[in-house]
Parts: structure tokens; C-alpha cells; sequence
């Protein structure tokens, strides 16, 4: 049945206009995710890990085929569509956290839940929950300025997680990371992912991530070169 | 309720630059409150002052009379009409007698005019009870102005020439008896003002006046042959219209003010739509819509105001109190303003120039901070996220 997939790409193509020339980010991109997977998006700089992720997070449109997440085709959705299924469905993690400056870690993790109709009860009991998982319960009043890079980084896991999304998308999590706090980092999601059965996927060329995958796809040129599973289902 | 949350935890959050632009802009609070209650003030004071020593409550004039054309005054009188007498038995309206006439002082020539006023009227606050006297000489009493500008001082003689009813010069001395200090310059330069009984018998104008001024708060507006009646909103006319120039003109201090603080908040916003791309990604990426990030970067703008009036608050209440109760010295050269003014004006200010002053500096900013939020609307989350600016 096609909908037992979470996500689903047909023939995606997304062509970057770059002056007089163009340059195709993905190149006919066919796959499926189901849920509670753990995959990578492995491969070179400008191999098209970033648009795909960021197509499958309607951050961005395709220039053609189809890209269905939880039921909604990228391609289709109006902004406000696109800007409520991340905000309801989807986490993101940041190479760079994006943590917003001026609030405490609480806030930033409560900031999704803000957005939601929510009362401030059952906000505070969700964004403790994440804090307690990602281990920063006791940094709640911290601002993300007095927070080392993997405490960061666990406070932008806290963020995506907090709403129980059915999606996580990673972009290069462990990039700014020492290989202590990256195997710390990942060890997270990884529980995470078997705890809440969240699908995370990520685009990183970091090969400290590969040990943690569960598959692991091959993008060179926009195109996916291999995708393999690594542990059964 | 989200939305204003956020947008007052950004302000605070961004601590130095949002200080400095509330109290520049608090400070256009209290300026624009304080000239607003200088302006009140000035117009009570002067409304209450020209009022009180000039027009009381309305005026008859003698239907040749015309303040405009001295030419006119040798025409302009005319008997007491039966019903003003009776007013001014009761005490409820004084007529004058005016006429054209010229003085002598230190051996100069000078045009005046020559005012006659019952001494014991009480309708105008002008001290006409000094011209009581047992004395043969007349009686004269003049402002200070008209004192300043003549030479003369209390005790001096001076001859007064004038034309009678039937265009025969005469001339006599007059003595001045008192000098009035007051802040309504059209019954000071020039003038001369004495009893009315005498100036009829001197003018061969017996039961004869000019004008008629009617008490405060008069309802009578009655037609009456030969003369016509002007109300206080006719009266006023040219002195509001006067007053209004000048507040003008002093409004633009503030309105200058007001768009040095506003050129702040529109900066402010430019500064924070381009340096805080990537957090605008990031909360379009958490699910903001854009709509909701124009609310909330305008919001932010907007609460400079909000926290600007609770600054100004602080140290405008008490300083504008201060004020108000003590009054602020004008210098010796608003005299030439041309309408009355004390020597301190008591600014006043009432609830309904705080809240249009909140309003007003409410709306303006954020109309100033929603401008440059517009951009937003064609903002890609994937260009934001990558600190660009589509």
C-alpha cells in the first residue's frame, strides 16, 4: 500500500537557476521512508543532501516530479500548508543549532509548542520530557550562549523532539561536534528513535554518524548512487 | 497572545539598542506633551485673559464702528438704545465711548485713542475704579505698554487734544492716575482710558458709546437698531487664528523630534531584518508563517512605543507636574506675540493630550516598523536558513 510510506519521492528534480546557466541539485530522486527509520543522506558537498532534506521539510519546492510527506504533497502546499505540517510533523536540527539567543534553553525548546494551542501546563510538562531525554533538565534557565556546542546541539534535539513529531530531519548534526559529543549526540537520537519511533533522517558526510544508520543512501551529483540497508528492520 | 510574548521577549532580549531607542523615543513622549500642554496652556491662559479685560460676554458695536478703519470712529457712536440701558443699570453691560484724539508727551506728538469707561464697572478686569476721583483734572489710566512708549508715569499731566460731536478740536490736560500691568495688549498701546461722563460732556456726546460690552455668560443677543452684535466666537476669530500659526509653528520642534526617533526604529528594524535572517529561517522552519513573522518583527518595532510611554512615565510625570505647577517663564519679547500672555505660562495638560499623544506615537511607529518587515513577505525559508535575503 503507497501510504504505508511516510514519505515518498517520484522523479524529483530541483534546478537551481545560476545566472545564464543552472545547476540540477537532484536529478530524478525515486525513494520511500516508512516510519521509525534511521537513515543517512551520505556523499560529497553539492550532492543534493541539503535540497533533498529541505524538499522533504517543505522548506523548498522541487522543480519537478512529486515529493509526498505524511500524506501532502510538497509540490502543492500553500505556504501556510507547508509552514503548519513542519511545525506539527516535522523537527529539524541544525549544523549550526539555530538556537534563538535571547531565549533561555526552555524557551527555545518550548518555542514549536507556542505556535500550538496548548496551555502552558502541558507545555512546560512536554519541554521538561525533552530536556530530561536529551539530558539538560538542569539547564532549563541557561541561555544558548553559556551552553558548550554538544549541549547546543542536545537543546536543538530537545526543540525537534518536544512536539512528538513523526519526522526529524538532521542536517549535518555533528559537524560542529567533537567526536566525543557526536557519538554522545547521536547515541541520542538513536534512543530517541527507538523510544518514540521518530524517523530521522540526516545529510552528513560525518563518518562518525555511519556506525550509528540503519540505511544509509548515496547521493553523488543529485543522484542517488547507492542505498543500502545496514540493520534489519 | 504568542505573538506579543515573542515580540516583547526579542525586544528585551536585544538590551542596549532597544534602551536606546525607547528613550530617544520617550523623550519625543514628554516633548510632544509638554509643548502640547505649553500650547493649552498658552491658549487657556490667553483665552481667559482677552476674555476678562476685553470682551467679557460679547460686544454691541455701533454699526459704523469698524476695529479695522480708524477712519470709521468719527461716525462710529450713537445713543444708548433703551435695552442696553437697562443692561447697564443692572450692571449687566458697559458701554464704552471711543474716539480718536492725540497726546503730548515730552514735547512729541502721538495718536490714541481715547476710551470712555464707566469707573465703577465691574464686567471688565480692568481697574477703572482708580479714575474715581475728587479732583478738577481728568483722570487718565493707561498699561504699562503705553506708559513704556509715552514716557508717562503715574502723577504726569499730558494735554489731550480731541474733536468734539461737532468736529471742534478741543484740548485739555489730562492725569495719569494709574498704570495698569496687563497681558492684553489692545486695551494697553495707545490708549487712554477715562471716565465716560466726562468724555461725553468733553466729546458733546451725552448718553452716547461706541461699544457695548455685555457680561460673562450674557444670553443677550437680542436685535437692536443701529447695532450690531458680535459673539465671542466672532470676537475670538482673529486671536485663535493667530495662536493656531504660532502652534504651528512650534509643532514642528516636535515633529522633528518625533522623526529622529522614528528614523531610529525604521533603522532598528532594517539592521534586524538583515542580521536576523538566519532566526527568521528558523522560525519559519519551526512552522512561523510568514504572516506571522511580519506580526511579530512589527510587534517588536511597535513595542518601542509601548515601552518608550512607560520610560516617559517614569520621569515625565513628575517632571511635567513640576511644571505644571510651577509654570514656565516666558522672556520680556513674547509681548510681541501679538495675543495675551503672562509673564509664566501653566502648561495643561489633560488625559485626552496623553492618550492622542500615546496614540498618535503609537500608531506612527509602527507604521515605521512595519515597512521594512514587508520584505519578509517574499522571504524563502531556505535563503533565510542560509543567511540570505531573497
Amino acid at each position: 500500500m503507497e501510504n504505508s510510506y511516510l514519505i515518498k519521492t517520484e522523479n524529483l528534480v530541483k534546478i537551481y537557476p545560476m545566472g545564464l546557466t543552472s545547476l540540477t541539485a537532484l536529478d530524478h530522486i525515486n525513494l520511500s521512508f516508512k516510519k521509525g527509520e534511521f537513515v543517512g543522506l551520505v556523499g560529497p558537498s553539492g550532492s543534493g543532501k541539503t535540497t533533498l532534506l529541505n524538499i522533504i521539510g517543505s522548506l523548498d519546492e522541487p522543480t519537478e516530479g512529486s515529493a509526498e510527506v505524511l500524506g501532502e504533497k510538497i509540490e502543492t502546499l500553500s505556504h501556510k500548508k507547508a509552514a503548519r505540517l513542519r511545525n506539527k510533523h516535522i523537527g529539524f536540527i541544525f549544523q549550526t543549532f539555530n538556537l534563538l539567543p535571547v531565549y533561555t534553553v526552555f524557551e527555545n525548546v518550548e518555542f514549536p509548542l507556542l505556535l500550538h494551542d496548548m496551555s502552558a501546563a502541558r507545555r512546560k510538562k512536554l519541554v521538561l520530557d525533552a530536556l530530561k531525554w536529551v539530558g539538560l533538565a538542569d539547564r532549563a534557565d541557561s541561555k544558548p550562549a553559556q551552553l558548550s556546542g554538544g549541549q547546543s546541539q542536545r537543546v536543538a534535539i530537545a526543540r525537534a523532539i518536544v512536539k512528538k513529531p513523526e519526522l526529524v530531519l538532521a542536517d549535518e548534526p555533528t559537524a560542529n561536534l567533537d567526536a566525543e559529543n557526536s557519538h554522545h549526540i547521536m547515541g541520542t537520537m538513536v534512543d530517541l528513535n527507538k523510544e518514540l519511533e521518530t524517523t530521522f533522517i540526516f545529510a552528513t558526510h560525518d563518518e562518525k554518524v555511519m556506525q550509528y544508520l540503519k540505511r544509509k543512501i548515496s547521493l553523488v551529483d543529485g543522484k542517488v548512487e547507492k542505498d543500502e540497508q545496514l540493520i534489519k528492520e | 497572545m504568542v505573538i506579543p510574548k515573542l515580540a516583547l521577549r526579542n525586544l528585551l532580549g536585544a538590551g542596549l539598542r532597544t534602551w536606546l531607542n525607547v528613550i530617544a523615543l520617550s523623550f519625543s513622549f514628554v516633548a510632544i506633551i509638554f509643548l502640547q500642554g505649553l500650547y493649552n496652556g498658552m491658549a487657556d491662559q490667553m483665552e481667559k485673559e482677552t476674555l476678562d479685560a476685553q470682551y467679557a460676554g460679547g460686544q454691541y458695536w455701533q454699526s459704523d464702528y469698524d476695529p479695522y478703519d480708524p477712519l470709521t470712529l468719527e461716525d462710529a457712536h450713537g445713543k444708548l438704545p433703551v435695552e442696553f440701558q437697562q443692561l447697564v443699570t443692572e450692571n449687566k453691560a458697559v458701554p464704552i465711548l471711543i474716539r480718536q484724539a492725540s497726546i503730548y508727551p515730552n514735547n512729541r506728538f502721538q495718536n490714541v485713542l481715547l476710551k470712555g469707561i464707566a469707573p465703577g464697572q465691574t464686567i471688565l478686569s480692568i481697574p477703572t475704579s482708580v479714575l474715581i476721583t475728587d479732583e478738577e483734572t481728568i483722570p487718565a489710566l493707561i498699561g504699562s505698554r503705553m506708559a513704556k512708549s509715552t514716557g508717562l508715569k503715574i502723577g504726569d499731566y499730558v494735554t489731550v487734544r480731541w474733536r468734539d460731536a461737532n468736529g471742534t478740536f478741543d484740548a485739555n490736560e489730562i492725569k495719569i492716575v494709574e498704570v495698569m500691568k496687563t497681558v492684553v495688549s489692545d486695551i494697553d498701546n495707545g490708549q487712554l482710558w477715562i471716565p465716560i461722563e466726562t468724555m461725553r460732556n468733553m466729546t458733546a456726546m451725552p448718553d452716547e458709546a461706541t461699544i457695548v460690552i455685555l457680561e460673562k455668560g450674557s444670553q443677550f443677543s437680542d436685535k437692536v437698531a443701529n447695532w450690531n452684535h458680535k459673539d465671542l466666537e466672532f470676537l475670538m476669530q482673529d486671536i485663535r487664528a493667530l495662536f493656531l500659526s504660532k502652534s504651528i509653528g512650534g509643532s514642528i520642534f516636535y515633529i522633528v523630534l518625533l522623526l529622529l526617533a522614528m528614523l531610529a526604529i525604521f533603522d532598528t528594524q532594517i539592521l534586524s531584518i538583515f542580521r536576523r535572517r538566519k532566526e527568521m529561517g528558523t522560525l519559519m522552519a519551526l512552522g512561523m508563517t510568514r504572516s506571522k513573522l511580519i506580526q511579530l518583527f512589527t510587534l517588536e518595532g511597535a513595542m518601542h512605543a509601548v515601552l518608550a510611554a512607560i520610560v516617559a512615565a517614569v520621569y515625565g510625570i513628575p517632571l511635567l507636574l513640576y511644571v505644571a505647577s510651577t509654570g514656565y517663564g516666558l522672556p520680556e519679547a513674547t509681548d510681541s506675540f501679538g495675543f495675551a500672555l503672562g509673564n509664566r505660562i501653566f502648561p495643561t495638560f489633560t488625559v485626552g493630550l496623553i492618550i492622542g499623544t500615546t496614540l498618535l506615537v503609537l500608531i506612527v511607529t509602527t507604521i515605521v516598523s512595519y515597512l521594512p518587515t514587508r520584505k519578509i513577505a517574499k522571504l524563502k525559508p531556505t535563503d533565510a536558513l542560509r543567511g540570505k535575503l531573497t
